[in-house]
């Protein structure tokens, strides 16, 4: 009677969100990315100043900025998270054709900060470089396309995933951003090695990617020029990396404390490329091992997580973006130490950028929402291996 | 159309047979063979992300050791990191064969600007005019106000103006420390040590560059740093070639010659113990090259191993030695020297047009300086025979000295090396050598008949080469020179106690547009002391000499060369250590005081 008058209590089907949510996200990963956060404010508390001061602004500014666009960034991220893979895949392939269809309108409406390269579209209070979001969209497609062609008569969907990889590289290349570009192969190869690549072919590609380094080197002077003050002995103490390298030996272990730095005066980037040494000269090597470790545990959870994972989409895709979160950490921080020629490549959420934070929270949301945990079968596995000695 | 083959064919017949649906069995076995490659790929991928998390790992712990590394390392004064060389500032210094300081170098400052640091440009300018009343003000207020970043200044400061453009009190006047180069003893072998220039320069150094002299021929040497602080050792003796040079310029003056070179070298191991040539100049202050006029009046002009003349009768000796070694002759062979000596069209006739008589003997032909004589004697000889002797003694070849002149100074010859031109070659025209080249001749033909090189090195013993002539023939050209001397010529040469044998050569000067000058006089004596014991040879060239203390001007190296060379040797010879002393008597006196 009761249900007659008052109507039936709705059975949900299936748990709530949030506890669901809750239950089944990395929990390590997501405390590691929101410390990651908090490094990146208190960082910018020491970058932010000289920054502020050639720009004419309160002293601050940038932290407040950081903060605000690294809130959104977090919700971003925990939004995302809370999606099922499908909705992810989704938006994810939505998303990639906005961002190519914004790549490609660049040359038109695009703005270049007086940078050399236009890579950015103004909007007044906050600046939009569609490469980044480019990038989680990228990977959800060829995941997408890569999982599809292991159907039993499904599309060839890795060359198919080939022709946008190859065709995403171009108009980046085109900015000139060969960074993005590079990352854009990088993701492409390593979904394709999970794939089930052959060797042989891998290898080949290695070797195709040495000769294009070879024609980049010399066709194009800009890139020739990094590469040489790479591979000359002699660190050139005005040049950036020569500044970084002497901020982290100022640096030691503990470092000078907080506000003696003085690298950031001299870096024009240090509260982006070179946030890494701007760490290690006011916090020593402790923090920057903390920051290492960080990235190690998010990249490597990931990997480890989408080791076990059934549905090939999601585990594509969640590899493509751990292993480009994580290199973008690894070619960041290597350029600093000088284990790799500079190259301009944020440290993701550490470094300063509205866009660039947004960007990486999406691309985080996408990975937590990859790894969370998921029933694999393993019932049944354990059943077949019963079954099938 | 392609045909799908139906799997599995035995079961799908089976069905048919049944009348069941074939299709769910297809789609069954698609199902089974899907989980299993499901189930492949899978594991796959796992062992492949296992590979990614282990290439990660190693890239993260890469980074952090390096990381670690790095914050280890002492830091380090950022030091500007020099692109390409750096400049070596360095240059051994020159010492002579005594161990006096011929060249050295001095820490000094170069003045530069950045205008861009500048806080009073034009005031800078009108004080830096003051302190360098050769800069131009109005030039310099426009360098400075201008779009330059740099301006060179000065390139060397001395204590006092370097203070007093500190005092100027700009921070955009800078200086740079540099060496340079410091000749103390001033003009004192000019022509042998030649100077120096700045090489690169930049604002912490700058290279010091030989410019000329033994500074350019041994400028890599001087400039290697492998050499270390070990100075240059030249054949120079300081003290002679002041002498010499203080001889020779009061000689250049008292017989109002415009130019004078003299040398005088070791008969034995070729070393020039000095090389004079004026007018000389500073090198401290090497002038500018001359672009108008004739380069050989310049005071850089190497009068004594760049300046090639015909030499005149310092070369019959050459004539008298050969001759003797052939067999020809000997000293008392009696000569035909009936002037004058017609040869085809041409004449050949003595000095003022004397006549010797019909015979001199071979010592006489050289005492008197005979033209027929050696003349006659070189058609004996002939021209194969007399170029190959004059080569062998390096007459007709650039001296392999150390001067970065002398590989370029080529001596001059007859196209075509005919009778008649050996005819005058014998008596010394028609080959042009420098006075350095006639030193060397002579020290070969008078040191024992073996060939010496000429060398501004100091020298640890004799370096003689091969043999031109005898001992013998050696021993009688020196007595014949020695009797030009004691009743010839040469008569002024005498100086109590050296014994000096000599020859006399008075050459008319040859125009630059060919054809000889008349009364203008190339004057030359080269000779040997002491004759009997042979130390030294000396030449003394006189440009345009002319003695005008007699009645009438006398222009013959007898009057002129030789009084110089004599007063030379009179002041160089005890400063060479040769003590004066008597010639020996005779062979026959010795054996009839024995006798007693």
């Amino acid at each position: 009677m009761t249900e007659m008058v008052f109507g039936s209590i709705p059975v949900r089907e299936g748990e709530p969100i949030l506890p669901r949510w809750w239950r089944t996200i990395d929990k390590w990963s997501m405390s590691a990315i929101l410390i990651l956060f908090g490094i990146g404010i208190l960082l910018g508390l020491a970058a932010s100043p000289p920054l502020a001061d050639r720009n004419g602004l309160s002293p601050f500014y940038y932290v407040e900025r950081q903060a605000f666009f690294g809130v959104l960034a977090i919700a971003t991220m925990i939004f995302v998270s809370m999606q099922k893979p499908e909705t992810v895949r989704r938006i994810g392939i939505l998303g990639f054709f906005a961002a190519f269809a914004a790549i490609a309108l660049l040359p038109v409406f695009g703005t270049d900060f007086g940078k050399g390269a236009v890579r950015w579209y103004s909007f007044g209070f906050a600046s939009v470089q569609p490469s980044e979001f480019l990038k989680p969209g990228f990977i959800v497609i060829c995941a997408w396309l890569m999982a599809a062609a292991q159907e039993i008569n499904g599309p060839p969907g890795r060359v198919f995933s080939f022709g946008i990889a190859i065709v995403t590289a171009f108009f980046l290349a085109m900015q000139p951003d060969f960074g993005q570009a590079c990352l854009i192969i990088f993701g492409w190869g390593v979904m394709y090695f999970v794939a089930g690549a052959p060797f042989l072919l891998l290898m080949g590609m290695a070797g195709a990617v040495v000769i294009a380094g070879i024609f980049a080197y010399e066709g194009s002077e800009h890139f020739a020029r990094r590469i040489d003050g790479f591979l000359s002995a002699e660190i050139d103490p005005r040049t950036q990396i020569g500044y970084a390298t002497n901020a982290i030996q100022e640096g030691g272990f503990f470092g000078v404390g907080v506000g003696g730095g003085e690298v950031k005066w001299s870096l024009p980037d240090a509260h982006t490329d070179f946030i890494i040494a701007v760490a290690a000269e006011e916090y020593g090597l402790v923090l920057v091992l903390v920051i290492i470790a960080l990235y190690a545990l998010i990249t490597l959870r990931a990997l480890y997580r989408l080791g076990r994972e059934r549905d090939p989409f999601i585990r594509l895709a969640g590899t493509g973006i751990a292993c480009m979160f994580g290199i973008q950490a690894i070619i960041n921080m290597g350029v600093a130490v000088r284990l790799l020629p500079a190259k301009g490549m944020t440290l993701p959420f550490v470094s300063y950028g509205g866009s660039s934070l947004i960007a990486a929270g999406l691309m985080v949301g996408a990975l937590l929402a990859f790894t969370r945990t998921r029933p694999q079968g393993e019932m049944a596995d354990i059943l077949l291996k019963r079954r099938r000695p | 159309m392609t045909r799908t083959p139906l799997r599995p064919l035995a079961r799908i017949l089976d069905a048919r047979d049944k009348g069941e649906n074939p299709d769910a069995i297809e789609r069954e076995n698609i199902r089974m063979r899907h989980e299993e490659m499901r189930d492949r790929a899978r594991s796959r991928a796992q062992g492949r992300l296992q590979m990614l998390g282990m290439l990660f790992f190693c890239a993260f712990a890469t980074v952090g050791v390096k990381m670690g590394a790095l914050s280890a390392a002492e830091p380090e004064e950022p030091t500007a990191a020099v692109i390409g060389t750096p400049i070596v500032g360095g240059r051994a210094e020159i010492v002579d064969r005594n161990g006096r300081i011929l060249a050295s170098n001095l820490v000094t400052h170069s003045l530069y600007v950045q205008p861009p640091l500048m806080t009073d440009p034009a005031g800078s300018a009108a004080k830096l005019v003051e302190i360098f009343p050769d800069l131009d003000l109005e030039r310099l207020t426009r360098q400075f106000t201008g779009e330059r970043t740099f301006v060179w200044i000065k390139r060397k400061l001395s204590p006092e103006q370097m203070q007093a453009v500190h005092d100027i009190g700009d921070p955009g006047l800078l200086f740079g420390p540099r060496e340079m180069r410091l000749y103390p003893n001033g003009r004192l072998a000019s022509h042998v040590l030649g100077g120096y220039r700045f090489g690169e320069e930049g604002v912490s150094a700058a290279e010091l560059v030989g410019r000329a002299g033994v500074e350019r021929a041994l400028d890599d040497y001087l400039r290697d740093p492998a050499n270390g602080a070990r100075p240059l050792e030249l054949s120079i003796d300081l003290s002679v070639q002041a002498a010499v040079e203080k001889v020779l310029d009061g000689g250049m003056r008292l017989m109002n010659a415009k130019g004078a070179a003299a040398v005088v070298m070791d008969v034995h191991t070729g070393e020039v113990i000095s090389l004079a040539s004026l007018p000389d100049f500073d090198p401290n202050d090497r002038p500018a090259p001359p672009v108008t006029g004739n380069p050989e009046d310049s005071p850089l002009f190497n009068r004594a191993a760049q300046g090639v003349y015909e030499l005149g009768s310092t070369f019959k000796i050459f004539t008298a030695a050969q001759a003797m070694e052939l067999g020809l002759a000997n000293p008392t062979t009696q000569i035909d020297s009936n002037a004058p000596l017609v040869w085809g069209k041409f004449k050949i006739g003595e000095f003022e047009g004397k006549n010797y008589g019909p015979t001199l003997s071979l010592t006489d032909v050289i005492v008197k300086s005979s033209n027929v004589g050696t003349g006659n004697l070189a058609k004996q000889i002939g021209s194969a025979r007399q170029e190959t002797f004059l080569r062998s003694l390096g007459l007709l070849d650039p001296l392999p000295v150390e001067l970065g002149e002398a590989p370029g100074v080529k001596p001059l010859l007859p196209p075509n090396w005919s009778e008649i031109s050996t005819i005058t070659i014998s008596f010394g025209h028609g080959v042009s050598t420098t006075p350095l080249h006639l030193a060397a001749a002579y020290s070969s033909i008078l040191n024992g008949g073996r060939v010496v090189k000429p060398t501004l090195l100091r020298q640890s013993g004799p370096r003689l080469g091969e043999r031109v002539v005898s001992e013998a023939t050696s021993a009688l050209a020196r007595a014949m020179l020695r009797q030009v001397v004691v009743r010839g010529t040469a008569s002024m040469a005498e100086v109590a106690g050296y014994a000096i044998g000599g020859k006399t050569g008075t050459a008319d000067k040859q125009k630059a547009t060919g054809g000889y000058e008349k009364n203008v006089n190339i004057n030359t004596f080269a000779g040997v002391f002491p004759a009997h014991d042979p130390k030294y040879v000396i030449v003394v060239t006189l440009d345009e000499a002319e003695d005008l203390t007699g009645p009438e001007p006398r222009r013959t190296a007898g009057w002129t060369a030789v009084p110089v060379a004599a007063e030379i040797v009179r002041r160089a010879a005890p400063l060479l250590g040769l003590r004066p002393e008597i010639e020996p008597p005779p062979p026959a006196a010795v054996t009839v005081s024995a006798k007693q």
